[in-house]
C-alpha cells in the first residue's frame, strides 16, 4: 500500500470511529463499511481499526474470517451469491448456477480476472417461495432461471 | 419484489401505527405484563418461551441501563415470515418495540437484521425516523414525561448461528458470533452485559394487538398451549407458497389444502433444525406441544428424493456450524459424510446406527440450539424414509 493510500484509509477508519463510536462494539459495523467500499478488508485496515478501537490485530482478524460476509482478499466489484438451500435448489438452481458459471468464465468461490463478479453460494437468503434467489451485493432478485439471471448480470456495469 | 394485502386473524387484521403505543403509556407496567400473562403469548422463533416472563424478569431487574433487541436474523431454512413482517408491517414489530422498552424499563432498542436483509435497511430507516417525527420515537414518547426509547438497527454478516440469542448479543457487541453457556441468560446478563429481552420479531409483532384487544381475545385463537396464531412460511412442492396466518393447532393436512399441495410425500416442519414428517403423521397438528415450529414449512412431493435433501440440509449444518464445541463441528461432518456414503453405496447398517446415536450425543452434548438440533433432520428423515433411502439398487436408489 502506497503512502497517500494508507493516510487515507487511516482517515476513513477514523470517520468511521467517530461515526460509530469508539467502543469494540461498533466492530462489525466499522468492518461492514470497509468491505462494502473496499471490497475486502486489508491488513492495514485491520491494524488501524486494532489501534483505533484498543483491541489487538489478530482479534479483528479473527471477528472478520468468523463472519461469510466479511473477507481479508479482495471480492468483485459485485459479490453473486446464490442460494442454495434446499427450496431453492427444487426450483432450479442447479441450471442457474450452471448458467451463471459459463457465461462468467468462473466456478463458484472464485473472482472474474477483471475485478468485476465474485460468485458464491448463500444460506438461504429468505426468498424460498420465489426461488431460485440471488444477491448481488444488497440486491435481491427472484424467480430466476438461467436466462433471467445472466440478462441481470449482463446489465451491471 | 412481491407485496400483497395479506389477511389474518391477529397479526394481519388491521393496525395503525401508534395505536398500541399511546393505549400502552396510558396503562402502567404491570397492567401491560398482566395482559401479556393473560395472553400466554410465547416466543415465536420456535423455542416458545412465555414472553411474560422473560419481560418481568428484565423489569423486576435493578440496572442503570436494559436493552430490547429484535432477533431479525431468520436464517432458518425455509423461513421467511419476518421478510414480510418486516417489509408490509413494520409498524406492528417497532411498536411491539417500543411497548417492551417502556415495561422492562429500556431506552435502547436494537434490531439485529440479517446481512441477507439489506435491501430493507433503508425502508426500515426511514420508517423510523417518520415515526421519530411522530414523536413515537425519542424524548418524552406521545407526551409521556420520562420515557425516551429510540430504535437502532444493526446488520449481521452472514452467519446462521447469530439467530441464537446469545450468539447475536456476542455479534452486537462486536465479536464472533459464538453462543455463549447459559447460565446467565441475557435476561440477568445480556447486552454489553445488561438485562436484556431478546424476541423474534414475530413475537414483538403480536405485542401491539394483544395491548389493544387484551389477552382473552388473544386466547381465542389457537389451542389451551400455543395462543394466538402463527406466520407460516410455506415453499416447496405447492400451488401457492408464501406467508400464511393461521391459527395455532391447524393440522398438516389442514395447511396442506390450503396451500394447495397435492401428492405430497413429507413435510420439513421447522426448518433444516426440524423434523421430517411423513405422510401417515400428516393428521398431527402445528402446535408448541405437537409439531412446533418457527414457522418454516417445507413440502416435498412424490418425486423427491430425500436422501438428497437431507444431503442439503446436512452440507448447511456443516458450513455454518461456528465450530466452537466438538459435538457440532466433527458431529455434523460426520453425518454428513455418512449421507455420502449412502448416496455411493459403501455403507453398513452397523456404521449408520452408530451415526443415529451420534445424532443423539449430539442433542445433548452441543453448547447451543444448533447442534442440538441439527440430529433431528438426519435422524427423522432415515428414520421415516427408511425403504425410499435403502432398499434396492444398493442404497442408490432415486439417483
Amino acid at each position: 500500500m502506497l503512502v497517500l493510500e494508507k493516510n487515507a484509509m487511516t482517515e476513513e477508519i477514523e470517520q468511521l470511529v467517530e461515526k460509530y463510536g469508539r467502543s469494540r462494539s461498533s466492530l462489525l459495523p466499522i468492518l461492514q463499511d470497509i468491505q462494502r467500499k473496499h471490497k475486502h478488508i486489508p491488513d492495514f485496515a485491520q491494524q488501524e481499526i486494532a489501534r483505533l478501537l484498543d483491541i489487538h490485530p489478530v482479534e479483528i482478524y479473527s471477528v472478520i474470517t468468523f463472519y461469510s460476509f466479511l473477507s481479508t482478499t479482495p471480492k468483485g466489484k459485485y459479490i453473486v451469491r446464490l442460494c442454495q438451500t434446499i427450496a431453492c435448489d427444487m426450483q432450479g438452481k442447479e441450471a442457474v448456477a450452471k448458467a451463471i458459471e459459463r457465461e462468467l468464465g468462473i466456478k463458484f468461490g472464485q473472482t472474474t480476472k477483471d475485478n468485476k463478479f465474485t460468485l458464491e453460494y448463500a444460506n438461504c437468503v429468505g426468498m424460498c417461495d420465489q426461488g431460485p434467489a440471488m444477491i448481488v451485493n444488497e440486491n435481491v432478485y427472484t424467480k430466476l432461471t438461467p436466462e433471467k439471471a445472466i440478462q441481470i448480470l449482463s446489465e451491471l456495469k | 419484489m412481491e407485496k400483497k394485502e395479506r389477511k389474518g386473524i391477529v397479526l394481519f387484521s388491521e393496525y395503525k401505527r401508534g395505536e398500541a403505543i399511546k393505549k400502552a403509556l396510558e396503562k402502567s407496567r404491570e397492567e401491560i405484563l398482566f395482559e401479556l400473562r393473560e395472553s400466554k403469548l410465547k416466543g415465536r422463533g420456535g423455542a416458545g418461551f412465555p414472553t411474560a416472563t422473560k419481560w418481568n424478569m428484565v423489569a423486576a431487574a435493578k440496572s442503570d441501563k436494559k436493552f430490547i433487541i429484535c432477533n431479525a436474523d431468520e436464517g432458518e431454512p425455509g423461513t421467511f415470515k419476518d421478510r414480510a413482517l418486516l417489509l408490509e408491517y413494520p409498524e406492528l414489530v417497532f411498536d411491539g418495540m417500543v411497548i417492551a422498552g417502556y415495561t422492562i424499563g429500556a431506552s435502547e432498542g436494537i434490531v439485529y437484521l440479517r446481512g441477507e436483509y439489506e435491501y430493507m435497511l433503508k425502508s426500515l430507516n426511514d420508517y423510523l425516523e417518520a415515526m421519530r417525527k411522530d414523536n413515537l420515537l425519542g424524548k418524552n414518547i406521545v407526551g409521556k414525561n420520562g420515557f425516551d426509547f429510540d430504535i437502532t438497527i444493526r446488520l449481521g454478516s452472514g452467519a446462521y448461528v447469530c439467530g441464537e440469542e446469545t450468539a447475536l448479543i456476542e455479534s452486537l457487541e462486536g465479536n464472533r458470533g459464538e453462543a455463549r453457556n447459559r447460565p446467565p441468560y441475557p435476561v440477568n446478563t445480556g447486552y454489553m452485559g445488561k438485562p436484556t429481552v431478546v424476541n423474534n420479531v414475530e413475537t414483538l409483532a403480536a405485542v401491539p394487538h394483544i395491548v389493544l384487544k387484551g389477552g382473552e381475545w388473544f386466547k381465542k385463537y389457537g389451542t389451551d398451549k400455543s395462543t394466538g396464531s402463527k406466520l407460516f412460511s410455506v415453499s416447496g412442492d405447492c400451488e401457492r407458497p408464501g406467508v400464511y396466518e393461521l391459527p395455532w393447532g391447524t393440522t398438516i393436512n389442514e395447511l396442506l389444502e390450503i396451500v394447495g399441495a397435492k401428492s405430497v410425500k413429507a413435510v420439513q416442519v421447522g426448518g433444516a433444525s426440524g423434523i421430517c414428517i411423513p405422510k401417515s403423521q400428516f393428521n398431527r397438528s402445528l402446535a408448541y406441544e405437537d409439531a412446533a415450529t418457527g414457522g418454516s414449512i417445507m413440502i416435498f412431493g412424490e418425486n423427491r428424493n430425500m436422501l438428497h435433501v437431507l444431503k442439503n440440509f446436512m452440507k448447511f449444518f456443516v458450513e455454518e456450524s461456528c465450530g466452537q464445541c466438538t459435538p457440532c463441528r466433527i458431529g455434523n461432518t460426520k453425518l454428513s459424510e455418512g449421507i455420502e456414503m449412502i448416496e455411493k453405496g459403501e455403507y453398513t447398517f452397523a456404521y449408520i446406527n452408530k451415526l443415529k446415536e451420534l445424532g443423539q450425543t449430539m442433542k445433548v452434548a452441543s453448547k447451543c440450539g444448533l447442534g442440538q438440533s441439527s440430529p433431528n433432520a438426519f435422524i427423522s428423515i432415515l428414520e421415516n424414509f427408511k425403504e425410499e433411502i435403502f432398499n434396492g439398487n444398493g442404497g442408490r436408489n432415486g439417483k
